[in-house]
């Protein structure tokens, strides 16, 4: 097992090697930094013009350029920001600590009622119950996120305030402007909306999923034992039917949540939430690779480490697959 | 006479389903003693699955069950869920036909009959554990220390089926109803399930009902057979005079379609089994009967005593002796 997990990690090193380099060059393609600084200095000199080609690491050569980066981000001598020279990694912190926060958060909400829903409708298949959680599932999915969360931030800040006075969640930021310090209860009330715009969409693809997997489950033979054993039907339904059921689901949930770190590109951008996808689309939008590389590392690999806790769970949880 | 385990009297079972009612059980009349093993055979839809899932309480809830259902003085017909769990596993056990899937792959082989004992008994972990050791060694399964802590899959389908039969006998029931215990089997090894179920029988003293579609089956392990036809069962008696001198004419004719050997061409039953949905008038098997006449559309035959044998057909009396055309 702990050679299988070194192999997999192994496996790792190339993939990240080879995703890095694509995207570096894909960003030095696609944005030239020396461009818009001539534009906004029109009246540089060429020493000055090769001072910020150095400073910023913008060799013509993207392979020699891309590998200088490489010594330098593995030697921890990140390059700063072009843009205002910023040091990238407590940019990179707080983007992460914000995502990883709401992406949790999130998760932890949508799983846990996507799981009481699937369980739900699948108990009587067909029946009234079923049917409008099947309804809700997909309308929660049908709605894309940019669309409920001004609706939800229509109804708890615009409308609530005509109504009450005051408005009930805040719509952006993570703080109110000027807030220092931890304050855990002002975090939660901004993190409110986000969370349930994210939450909505995971709700809805999970009780549909485990709903599928359920009545697979409970329509299998080894149910009917259970119940030939006389044992309660809750015991039935836990421990034999959702054991089984959560099998898969665990699985994907695992790179569900590897996906998850990158960003919430669109519900973080809606409610300026200064997550992983904020900083992505600020940094690609200045075409600022020093900015969106380390960006990059990250999410590859989170992505190839969920993939690896999906499948040693998947070998946890299910007998059949265990290898040695 | 030997006490009477199970009373199963004008059982019926109806199902609802979009397209209309299935008649699955049509009145069913049946005894089991104690200790005996009974055979019930009939083709598929024949209802003789239905009629013991019935009676143990498994069967979904769109069936509607009337009749009685009496398991040692006690009526089981209309009893409560939770009433029905506690028999279920103490009284009466089942085994199913698929030994492959019929356990379920996440749990040890030792947890899944610990899981039985301790539902029904006052065990403690570790006198559970023992006890299931004990099972597996009493169904023929080597090593049955190590094979307790293993999984379904490390077991074949002749070991799983012993695991099942170690689960249904875990609580020493009275009565054990295996439907078609070896038809996912391989033949070599469907002959050691039976000796199992035997062996089982005798040690433990408990009745097995053994529902199968395999004539051969039966003639080997039962004591007595009852056939089961379009939802009724249409002739009982003791393994010998059924198999020597069966009356009704679809006995006979479930006789002489085995296959014997040197003879090139089978004999089947012609026709097909009624549409249970509308099943037809009077005795259900007058469509395919040779010796059907008119008052086979009237009356339902009910069972009689004939010849040793009980028997389900209005013509009993006057049909010529039956012998096996060779």
């Amino acid at each position: 097992m702990i050679r299988y997990i070194l192999r997999r990690l192994a496996w790792a090193l190339p993939t990240m090697l080879i995703v890095t380099f694509l995207v570096y060059v894909a960003l030095r393609i696609g944005t030239n930094p020396v461009e818009s600084y001539k534009r906004s200095n029109p009246r540089v000199t060429p020493e000055k013009i090769q001072q910020y080609i150095d400073i910023n690491g913008l060799n013509p050569n993207y392979v020699l350029g891309y590998f200088r980066w490489l010594n330098n981000f593995l030697t921890g001598n990140w390059p700063r920001s072009i843009k205002g020279s910023r040091e990238v990694w407590p940019a990179l912190k707080d983007a992460m600590a914000n995502t990883l926060r709401l992406g949790i958060a999130a998760t932890v909400v949508g799983v846990f009622f996507g799981l009481i829903f699937g369980l739900l409708a699948s108990l009587r298949p067909g029946g009234r119950r079923d049917i409008a959680i099947n309804t809700g599932a997909f309308v929660g999915i049908s709605i894309p996120p940019y669309i409920s969360a001004i609706l939800l931030q229509l109804l708890f800040a615009v409308y609530w305030q005509r109504w009450f006075g005051s408005s009930l969640f805040p719509t952006s930021g993570v703080y109110p402007a000027g807030h220092t310090g931890f304050d855990l209860f002002l975090m939660l009330k901004f993190m409110a909306l986000p969370t349930i715009v994210v939450a909505i969409q995971i709700i809805a693809t999970y009780s549909r999923y485990l709903r599928a997997s359920l009545l697979d489950v409970l329509n299998s033979d080894y149910m009917r034992t259970a119940r030939s054993k006389g044992i309660s039907e809750r015991r039935v339904l836990i421990h034999h039917g959702m054991r089984n059921a959560l099998i898969p689901i665990v699985t994907v949930a695992a790179i569900d949540f590897g996906s998850i770190v990158g960003g919430l590109i669109i519900s973080e951008n809606i409610f300026s939430y200064p997550g992983m996808g904020l900083y992505f689309l600020k940094s690609f939008g200045d075409g600022d690779f020093p900015l969106l590389m380390p960006w990059m590392v990250i999410i590859v690999a989170s992505i190839l480490i969920f993939n690896l806790v999906a499948d040693l769970s998947y070998a946890w949880l299910d007998p059949r697959i265990r290898r040695e | 006479m030997a006490e009477k385990i199970l009373q199963i009297r004008n059982l019926r079972v109806t199902f609802d389903t979009p397209f209309g009612q299935v008649f699955a059980v049509r009145g069913v009349d049946l005894d089991v003693e104690e200790s005996e093993l009974l055979g019930v055979v009939g083709e598929s839809g024949s209802g003789k699955s239905v009629t013991f899932l019935a009676a143990i309480g498994l069967l979904s809830s769109r069936a509607r069950v009337t009749g009685s259902v009496v398991l040692q003085g006690e009526e089981l017909i209309g009893k409560s869920p939770q009433q029905m769990r506690s028999v279920r596993g103490r009284l009466m056990s089942m085994i199913f036909q698929d030994p492959l899937s019929a356990l379920n792959p996440v749990h040890r082989v030792g947890k899944q009959i610990v899981e039985m004992l301790q539902s029904h008994q006052n065990l403690t972990s570790k006198q559970a554990a023992t006890r299931a050791v004990e099972l597996l060694d009493l169904v023929g399964i080597p090593q049955p220390e190590q094979r307790s802590s293993q999984y379904p899959h490390e077991f074949s389908g002749g070991m799983r089926q012993r695991v099942v039969i170690a689960i249904a006998i875990a609580n020493n029931p009275k009565l054990l109803i295996a439907d078609e215990p070896t038809t996912a089997l391989d033949v070599t090894v469907q002959a050691q399930i039976l000796e199992v179920i035997k062996r089982v029988q005798q040690q433990i003293g408990t009745a097995v009902v053994l529902i199968t579609h395999d004539l051969g089956v039966i003639a080997r392990v039962a004591d007595r057979v009852d056939v089961m036809y379009a939802g009724r069962n249409i002739e009982q008696g003791s393994i010998e005079s059924l198999y020597d001198h069966p009356s009704h004419p679809y006995t006979r004719g479930l006789l002489a379609s085995i296959p014997q050997p040197g003879k090139d061409r089978l004999t089947p039953i012609r026709g097909f089994p009624p549409n249970m949905m509308a099943p037809p008038s009077g005795c259900a098997f007058r469509t395919r009967c040779e010796f059907a006449e008119p008052t086979c559309e009237v009356d339902i035959p009910e069972l009689r005593i004939f010849n040793d044998l009980q028997t389900a057909c209005l013509r009993a009396q006057e049909l010529p002796n039956f012998r096996v055309r060779q």
